[in-house]
């Protein structure tokens, strides 16, 4: 028997969740809707997963080794920024053309600012907006087997109908993992039941978007165009599993509150006049942006601590 | 009832709650550091070579807020000299040799403790040298003497235990309880405007029961079922649950009309006041896997703690790990030759160390620290800033606030050592302060 005990602080015990963890739990939380856009979208969307999956786990391993750092792929947060980056991808898309997203969101987005826990912006959103500025045309085009190439926004922007039950369930045109907000539920039933995120985040947003949509979209109370407006577009896709990633949201209770606040009306704004129907992608990463003031802002009062540090009576 | 935040670690009371309490006579020295509660150390009134009697006297109080000090057997002064203490300090000590007599002083019984008046009741506690036997070592009569007694509305007994292992409070409610509801009845008495209420974790139905049975025809006495969750025997959070008021850092429970006293404490006043017995005794609880016969003891104060481990069988295979007090708070021991003083409640050990089973990565902005932490901060940040030395930031972010809990590096899925990094700032931001 060692005659040397181990000495640290308190306190001595831990629990047993681990950050890999957590990220496994995300990663089986988007299996419903990896599962259905797969199923929708066919064999090239399989693929395209697969090959941006390997793009982000391979940057991040090169880059460690050539900064000489220790490889991070263990953590299993390279799998879901890859994994969330296919799912906002169109099927169509040329694998090359992944595999330069995956690089972006994993290299520029997330290691040269000092990797896990560091980037200043969602990486797989970060990565869909360069996509969506150099390859403008391929990151549009939705045109795959049966389906046309209009999403269902398009289409009501351009004054046609859309089936809400196919945009329910999911079998419209759309990025690999937007179409279907049931399996996007499904997925968010399953991080909130194993306490991966709060509800804050999702359901501000929610709120402030149909209310922003209600008082401003010229529409009134269209129930038809609400629930459309809900379910396309990856909104359900960007409320539960990408605004509510954790480096990237406030960390303070009421700066969760602003901030889906801040995304309801940012995606209300860029989907009522805006040039393009979509939007989540582009209101999701600007409140990336204020979420360090929106921290600073928002420090809550510590227990007990009365304003103007006043006696308590 | 209950408070925002706190966690929920493995209980681990199992293994010592159902062994009754055995009595630990000590052998060879004991030893009493002069400094075992909050406030100035007590000064010795004994030289070496003297015998004393157990319940002599040994050490004056060093001034108001202070204590005096109580031989726990008879034998002789073998030295005054400083000793290591559980926390790592060397503090100036008093050793007593035992003679294995346990040869006693007079103590003066009071038959009517109804007919004392309030200065003597108070008198016989300071007297008495009873300290807050939860962990802080608060001189009791201080506590019992706030500025404004009748603003006192509530006593509240900590019977929480809170704390994963520990064992000492449950086994004195369930084989004593009568001494501790003769405790409150006496601090009732210094607050004639005061209702009693016993705060119960409800992890322990059987002290519920006991309890409540007990205060059932007493109308200023109540049981308060309690939440079971981690910190609730914390002062801050046992004020909010049974009362709802808020108290932060630079008040104390008098400025919320409360008064928190822990279970051994109030049984420490019940034998001050009405058997005239100084403290001299605590229970005491040695446990964990590392340990062959995990149980509680009746134990001398000044025993040293190798001879409590000996009498629970020793180590049962290899101790990795051993804590003076709980796992949440407790202070990790380098060896076991330290005494046990007036506040020292347990003894753990453990043959997997949780914290070297992990390493440290980087924070993912979870914020479980955040749902934690029960004074409502934000544990990450504060940690940030002390490790940047941002100590203005950090008082901002009201990191003073921090009651060093634990629960943030408990709850923490990158294993940062969150808590550390707090108690760290704290106490170079609170060193500056009084320099100023």
């Amino acid at each position: 028997m060692s005659d040397l005990f181990n000495v640290s602080s308190s306190p001595h015990v831990r629990s047993k969740d681990t950050s890999s963890r957590i990220m496994q739990y995300v990663i089986l939380a988007l299996l419903p809707t990896t599962a259905f856009g797969i199923y929708n979208f066919g064999i090239k969307a399989a693929i395209l997963i697969v090959v941006t999956i390997a793009s982000c786990i391979a940057s991040e391993w090169i880059y460690e080794k050539i900064v000489h750092k220790e490889s991070t792929i263990q953590d299993c947060s390279c799998i879901v920024t890859g994994l969330l980056l296919a799912l906002n991808l169109p099927a169509t898309l040329p694998w090359w053309e992944a595999v330069i997203g995956g690089a972006f969101a994993i290299i520029v987005v997330k290691m040269l600012f000092g990797g896990l826990g560091q980037n200043f912006m969602n990486p797989a959103l970060g990565a869909r907006c360069f996509l969506l500025i150099a390859f403008a045309a391929d990151m549009t085009n939705f045109t795959i087997d049966s389906y046309s190439g209009a999403t269902p926004l398009a289409a009501i922007r351009n004054g046609e109908s859309v089936n809400l039950m196919d945009m329910f369930i999911g079998r419209t045109a759309g990025t690999i993992g937007e179409t279907s907000a049931i399996a996007v539920l499904i997925g968010a039933i399953i991080l909130i039941l194993l306490g991966v995120i709060d509800l804050r985040i999702p359901a501000t947003y929610i709120v402030t978007f149909v209310v922003f949509l209600l008082l401003f979209s010229g529409h009134g109370f269209d129930g038809n165009y609400i629930v459309a407006q809900l379910c396309g577009g990856g909104l359900m896709l960007g409320a539960f599993f990408m605004a509510t990633d954790y480096v990237t949201s406030p960390i303070t209770p009421m700066g969760k509150i602003v901030f889906g606040i801040c995304l309801g009306i940012f995606t209300g704004l860029f989907r009522t006049f805006g040039a393009n129907a979509e939007g989540v992608s582009f209101a999701i990463i600007l409140s990336n942006l204020l979420v360090p003031m929106i921290e600073r802002y928002t420090v809550p009062r510590a227990f007990g601590v009365v304003k103007e540090a006043k006696k308590h009576e | 009832m209950t408070f925002k935040g706190g966690v929920h670690p493995y209980d681990g009371k199992d293994l010592s709650k159902d062994k009754p309490v055995s009595e630990l006579l000590p052998k060879g020295e004991l030893v009493f550091p002069l400094s075992q509660h909050i406030g100035a150390p007590a000064t010795p009134i004994v030289a070496v070579g003297d015998t004393v009697l157990r319940g002599q006297k040994i050490a004056e109080a060093g001034g108001f807020v202070s204590s005096p000090i109580y031989a726990s057997v008879s034998g002789t002064v073998k030295a005054i000299e400083p000793r290591r203490v559980a926390v790592g300090d060397m503090v100036n000590s008093i050793i007593i040799e035992s003679d294995g007599e346990m040869k006693e002083a007079e103590f003066v019984k009071t038959d009517d403790v109804t007919k004392l008046s309030n200065e003597e009741i108070i008198g016989k506690i300071k007297e008495a040298g009873v300290v807050g036997m939860g962990g802080a070592g608060f001189p009791t009569h201080v506590k019992l003497s706030p500025k404004e007694p009748d603003k006192i509305e509530y006593i509240i007994a900590n019977c929480a235990e809170c704390e994963p292992y520990l064992t000492s409070d449950y086994r004195r409610m369930i084989e004593q309880p009568e001494k501790l509801v003769a405790g409150m009845k006496i601090v009732l008495q210094l607050f004639p405007k005061a209702k009693g209420v016993f705060g119960v974790e409800d992890n322990k139905p059987d002290c519920i029961a006991k309890l409540k049975e007990l205060v059932k025809d007493e109308s200023r006495m109540e049981v308060a079922e309690l939440m079971t969750k981690y910190p609730q025997g914390g002062e801050r959070q046992l004020i909010y649950a049974v009362t709802k008021r808020s108290i932060n850092s630079k008040m104390l429970p008098a400025d919320a009309g409360c008064i928190v006293d822990n279970v051994e404490t109030l049984v420490a006043i019940y034998n001050a006041v009405a058997l005239g017995q100084p403290l001299m005794n605590r229970i005491f609880t040695v446990t964990g896997n590392a340990v062959a016969e995990p149980q509680n003891f009746y134990i001398c104060i000044g025993t040293n703690y190798q001879e409590m481990l000996d009498a629970a069988g020793g180590f049962k295979g290899d101790c990795k790990k051993m804590i003076a007090g709980g796992p949440m708070m407790g202070f990790a021991l380098f060896g076991l030759n330290i005494p046990a003083t007036k506040t020292s409640s347990a003894l753990l050990c453990f043959t997997e160390d949780e914290v070297e089973a992990f390493k440290e990565t980087a924070c993912i902005n979870c914020g479980r620290c955040v749902e934690a932490c029960p004074e409502l901060l934000i544990p990450s940040r504060l940690a940030d800033f002390s490790k940047n030395g941002l100590m203005d930031v950090f008082e901002k972010w009201h990191g003073l606030e921090c009651v060093e809990c634990g629960s943030c590096s408990f709850v923490c899925p990158a294993k940062r050592p969150l808590a550390q990094a707090v108690k760290t700032m704290k106490k170079q931001a609170l060193a500056a302060k009084r320099k100023k």
